[in-house]
């Protein structure tokens, strides 16, 4: 496989052309922005959080394939999740695009491991694959201040 | 009136087909190299040049055989170091023919070169409910130190508006003009959009008011034509590392009386005349503005990168610049979903685009997978994007070293683009 199809892979593609949760949430109960300002990528996040559990996830905003990709794949993985099952998985996927998640490793990534393995070997993308998951952690400890990937 | 434009486009069209493009990349190592398993294409030069053998075995040669420190001893390197040094000065007053040598301030670059405006003219001369225009094109080098200034005078900051071509609107700036604006700066050349600027005609309406005008001329050094002299500007700000010299240096022209009138920038060695704890007196221009230790391999290896663009003449690099400029907006606007950001009349090296539903960094990265080195982002000009409603474009600059091969191989590779992440 070249360099682009590693990179650019069929759930990133699709999922990055046409997110999922791609929605501002009127029942929000945590809003947060975050912002790439290297390259402007910019999102809302929105959490409906019912004690502990997060209900209902949306996000809205422009970024580059691999920003929305992956902003919709997390969407997608913490809806219904508890606060530390989230933050769990933020770790994990913390680890996993700067290459120190051993491929066999028990984690929680699912299908998201696979889509992103190849990050480690293109850090001038981390950032785009990273912002959504730390407007995610931003959002659960209830920051107000936008947050940057800088 | 035709028979010259007639003459005009010939000698244009001589000069572009005795253009030896194949010769002058012989000078350029880095283009030899292969990326990613193909041959390097370099179209990021408004980002910073490439560098020829010459000056790259100029500033090794001054750390081989010539390093000393200047302005300071009497041995034998010293004042080899100091006369080298020195005679780059000239070859940059001369490249942007200054009257004097002692106008050109060596600086880290463009951006230092404005700081050093806005703080040490700006402390002298602006004050409270005075007034700093810029335009809606210029860089963040020619932004913040403005804003900065008017943050700690409480003067105001205006901004010249531009249209949708990303032309300068040059009688709304008339209107701008009165009594309490104390500087001008505008860009000469837009790194974002590639628009030139006619910085004369702002100059001149700006004197009619006595204002000075400071000009941005990051990305103009290397592409057109600078005479300080016919423009009459009072102040010029370039970087070595976009003109084929080295990273680290750059200048300032000014204007010897405005020189002589502000107060120092940074304070140091070098710069004074006499120093005892009661009272230093400054050094004369240019010196005045040189504190510390200077980039003196850079300033030689900047001497010797103008010396190498001048052999090929500034004249012929524009013309043979802007044919590559036009055929490119050919090729690359004829592709479906490309749509380009400045369009001016007058225009050079520059070709920012955006692609139907692909962001500008995925255009980045799939061309660099092949090999193609663009910009993808904001280009350190934030205002420029808001303007047209974009957060980001992807760009191609060119340089008298790239040829229209490259832009063919730039136009098979947006249609890679296409077909990668096309929906």
């Amino acid at each position: 496989m070249n360099r682009t199809a590693e990179l650019y892979t069929e759930v990133i593609n699709f999922h990055g052309a046409k997110p999922r949760n791609f929605k501002q949430l009127e029942t929000a109960t945590h809003r947060q922005e975050g912002f790439n300002p290297l390259c402007g990528d910019h999102f809302t996040l929105y959490l409906e959080l019912e004690g502990d559990v997060i209900k209902d996830v949306g996000f809205q905003g422009s970024g580059c394939r691999i920003s929305t990709a992956s902003a919709s794949m997390m969407t997608a993985a913490v809806k219904g999740k508890t606060r530390k099952e989230a933050e769990l998985l933020f770790d994990e996927f913390h680890r996993l695009v700067r290459g120190d998640l051993a491929s066999d490793s028990d984690h929680h990534l699912g299908h998201i491991a696979a889509a992103f393995s190849n990050m480690p070997n293109r850090p001038e993308r981390v950032k785009c694959a990273i912002l959504s998951w730390h407007t995610l952690r931003a959002a659960l400890e209830g920051k107000s201040e936008p947050v940057s990937t800088e | 009136m035709q028979a010259v434009l007639e003459v005009e486009v010939q000698k244009m069209q001589t000069i572009v087909a005795q253009f030896d493009v194949d010769r002058i990349r012989e000078d350029f190592p880095i283009l030899k190299q292969q990326i990613h398993g193909r041959p390097l294409i370099y179209f990021d030069s408004a980002a910073t040049s490439q560098k020829p053998q010459v000056v790259i075995d100029a500033t090794s040669r001054f750390y081989e055989e010539q390093n000393s420190n200047v302005h300071r001893g009497v041995h034998y390197l010293s004042q080899l170091a100091t006369r080298e040094y020195e005679d780059a000065r000239v070859k940059i007053q001369r490249f942007i023919n200054a009257a004097e040598s002692h106008e050109i301030i060596y600086t880290r670059g463009t951006t230092e070169s404005i700081n050093l405006v806005a703080h040490s003219y700006g402390r002298k001369f602006v004050h409270e409910g005075d007034e700093i225009i810029i335009s809606a094109m210029e860089h963040h080098s020619n932004i913040v130190p403005w804003q900065l200034l008017c943050e700690q005078t409480g003067a105001r900051l205006r901004v010249i508006p531009i249209n949708d071509a990303g032309e300068l609107l040059i009688e709304e700036f008339a209107q701008m003009l009165n009594s309490r604006v104390k500087m001008v700066a505008v860009a000469h050349l837009s790194n974002a959009l590639g628009t030139i600027n006619p910085v004369k005609r702002i100059i001149e309406l700006a004197h009619s008011r006595d204002i000075p005008v400071l000009v941005d001329g990051a990305q103009a050094a290397p592409h057109l034509k600078v005479d300080v002299r016919e423009l009459d500007c009072d102040f010029y700000a370039f970087s070595g590392h976009k003109t084929c010299g080295p990273t680290g240096i750059g200048a300032l022209y000014g204007k010897s009386h405005w020189l002589e009138s502000m107060p120092p920038f940074m304070g140091g060695g070098d710069m004074i005349a006499s120093v005892s704890f009661e009272k230093t007196t400054y050094n004369v221009l240019p010196y005045k503005f040189e504190a510390g230790t200077p980039n003196i391999a850079g300033a030689i290896g900047l001497g010797v990168a103008i010396d190498y663009l001048s052999s090929i003449g500034l004249d012929r690099i524009a013309a043979y610049e802007h044919e590559l400029l036009e055929y490119a907006t050919e090729v690359i606007g004829a592709i479906p979903g490309i749509k380009i950001f400045g369009t001016a009349r007058e225009k050079a090296s520059v070709l920012s685009f955006t692609l139907d539903g692909i962001h500008p960094h995925d255009v980045g990265t799939v061309l660099d997978d092949q090999g193609i080195a663009i910009r993808a982002g904001h280009h350190c000009a934030q205002p420029v994007m808001k303007r047209f409603g974009v957060p980001a474009t992807a760009r191609a600059s060119f340089a008298f070293y790239n040829t229209k091969e490259e832009i063919d191989a730039l136009a098979e590779g947006i249609y890679q683009v296409i077909e990668v992440l096309g929906q």
